[in-house]
């Protein structure tokens, strides 16, 4: 049985935050939470790794213990060393052997030299990468990630990713929100949200080939509304399909998504 | 700029409620509260003549015990346990015993007696020389408490919040009743490590005798912390950011430093306010830290006061605790609500 959430649905008063949103998290895989802001990213997520959310629907997650969490806060104690957070979360979790889990990890994350330094004191990217540590120390079967790379740059993404890939491949399953699509085609699938409801989901291939219509690109778009900015030129929707199309991408496809759904 | 900081202020409800409520709060409790001068003085009359002088006591003496067989020992008795502020022993050398602690009655007693024919001897029992640092040094023993144990623990439990570690803890196989000690007992240790050194500091500094017992002191202090404790942890439940929570903390800080009787005494506040002070914990303390230091006031009679701050803490801990759990426990599936499932464009 994979890990999951079936017909999700949160409210915040009379705001819907998530509606009929149904995710599977496959053991061994990364699967990505993309969307735009208020899309409902953190809601699945916080839902998902078990904070005190009400909601209705079905949630699937192993207990505590085998569970590992990075809000998008990072996670972190700043009043703490590097050295004394990881302490924390390995008593919290009853590990013996807390120090030589951490010893790889810290290695491969570049935070050796920094144990002993605050982790106020970090860098946005090294308590980022501190948060994701702490959430793998204890090899958790689901490792729930809210925008782990949001703000930091390219080399320290980078190697968060590579972090995910290796929880992945010791077993974890693993889900990461992120603002980022170039990140999210790196995902083994792809839920694409949008004001709390599903737009598309499955591998990033097939989300990109089940794009309707096509992309063209110009220098000046015939219609604005469905028009956006690719570095010096635009990209424009056509849902009746164009000759002159161009290879979308996942970037693409979640705009496309969400002008569909606005047009609907 | 104006505008944009009218906006803002007329969003952020909780200053704006304190810009309006606290200097209505303010006058009401200075206006009414804030006084001096004492209305009625609790007053015992003893000896055989007791009856007949009584009946010849006019206001601000509010005779509360009349007693044709008691004597200077039941008098001292009297004043000790707090049961009256002036003892008056009348027989053939009539004397009048007035409570030290009480600053503004015995003053306020002691203008009256001089008018006394001579022949009536005066006597200032625990705080002879009416020493203001005698009976402010205790109280503000529950002040230091008061502030720390509200602010700093409050502050403490919305960092968590604010940085979000308070989501982290709450999905880490922490029982939440873990957290919750484990968040509060730190500053209970702290709270017991202000309270001995800030009473050595009264004893050395300013000279205040300690007249009572150390367990009495200690439990009442115990108890007392346990209820600002809990008042910080339940103004950090319903606080979002630590600026929200000194704003909270120091909005029940000031009812209790005017309230309390601690520096304005509650006999001469109205019903209409007074009442205000029995609902706050540092009215009980104050009674029992000074009955402690300075009266060496027993157990029995303390043991109203230390009952009340067994109730408040057992009230304002559970409250504390049930909002608390709110946050650290598990999420749980609510009743679903009917909804139409999405349908994914691909």
């Amino acid at each position: 049985m994979n890990w999951g959430v079936e017909n999700l649905r949160v409210t915040y008063g009379s705001t819907v935050a998530l509606d009929g949103v149904d995710l599977d998290i496959p053991p061994g895989e990364v699967t990505a939470v993309v969307g735009g802001d208020g899309a409902g990213k953190s809601t699945l997520l916080r839902v998902l790794a078990g904070v005190p959310i009400a909601y209705s629907g079905v949630v699937r997650r192993p207990d505590a213990t085998r569970l590992g969490y990075v809000p998008t806060t990072s996670g972190s104690f700043r009043d703490l060393t590097v050295a004394e957070n990881l302490q924390f979360v390995a008593q919290a979790h009853r590990l013996t052997d807390g120090p030589g889990r951490a010893e790889p990890l810290l290695k491969r994350t570049g935070l050796t030299p920094f144990a002993n330094r605050l982790a106020g004191n970090l860098s946005g990217g090294m308590r980022r990468k501190l948060g994701v540590v702490m959430a793998m120390l204890h090899q958790p079967d689901l490792l729930v990630l809210d925008e782990p790379t949001t703000g930091i740059d390219p080399v320290s993404r980078s190697e968060v990713w590579r972090l995910l890939a290796l929880a992945a491949a010791r077993g974890a399953a693993v889900v990461v929100s992120s603002a980022y699509l170039d990140e999210a085609e790196r995902a083994a699938s792809v839920l694409v949200l949008h004001r709390g409801r599903m737009l598309v989901t499955g591998p990033p291939a097939e989300v990109v080939a089940s794009m309707p219509g096509a992309v063209v690109e110009t220098a000046r778009p015939s219609d604005r509304s469905r028009a956006w900015r690719r570095g010096r030129i635009w990209r424009e929707w056509r849902p009746e399909g164009a000759a002159d199309a161009v290879t979308p991408d996942l970037e693409d496809v979640v705009i496309v998504a969400s002008l569909a759904a606005g047009e609907r | 700029m104006i505008l944009k900081e009218l906006r803002q202020l007329r969003r952020d409800r909780r200053t704006l409620a304190m810009l309006i409520v606290l200097p209505v709060l303010l006058l009401t409790v200075f206006g009414y509260a804030a006084r001096f001068d004492i209305a009625e003085i609790p007053t015992a009359v003893l000896g055989p003549g007791a009856e007949l002088v009584a009946g010849q006591l006019e206001a601000p003496f509010d005779v509360v015990h009349i007693d044709t067989t008691g004597d200077a020992e039941t008098a001292r008795n009297l004043l000790r346990d707090s049961e009256a502020v002036i003892a008056v022993v009348a027989g053939p050398s009539p004397t009048i015993y007035i409570d030290g602690t009480q600053l503004f009655s015995a003053q306020s007693a002691l203008r009256r007696a001089a008018a006394l024919p001579e022949g009536v001897e005066v006597e200032i029992l625990f705080n002879p020389e009416l020493s203001t640092a005698a009976v402010m040094v205790p109280a503000l023993i529950g002040l230091v408490l008061t502030a720390i144990g509200t602010i700093i623990t409050s502050l403490g439990v919305v960092r968590e919040r604010q940085e979000g570690t308070l989501e982290q803890l709450a999905v880490m196989p922490l029982r939440p009743s873990h957290v919750i000690i484990g968040k509060v007992a730190p500053y209970f240790l702290v709270g017991i490590l202000d309270l001995i050194i800030i009473t050595a500091a009264g004893l050395l500094l300013f000279d205040v005798p300690f007249r009572g017992s150390v367990p009495i002191l200690i439990l009442g202090s115990l108890l007392f912390l346990l209820v600002v404790l809990g008042m910080g942890v339940l103004i950090s439940t319903v606080s979002r950011a630590q600026g929200e929570a000194i704003q909270l903390a120091m909005m029940t800080l000031l009812p209790q430093v005017l309230l309390s009787g601690m520096i304005f005494p509650l006999e001469a506040m109205p019903w209409g306010i007074r009442w205000i002070a029995y609902i706050l914990p540092l009215t009980y303390y104050v009674v029992i830290v000074r009955g402690v230091f300075l009266k060496a006031t027993p157990f029995g009679p303390l043991m109203w006061p230390l009952l009340a701050l067994l109730l408040l803490a057992v009230v304002v801990l559970s409250l504390a605790i049930i909002r608390f759990r709110r946050d650290l426990a598990p999420a749980a599936p609510k009743q679903a609500a009917p909804s139409e499932p999405a349908k994914a464009a691909a």
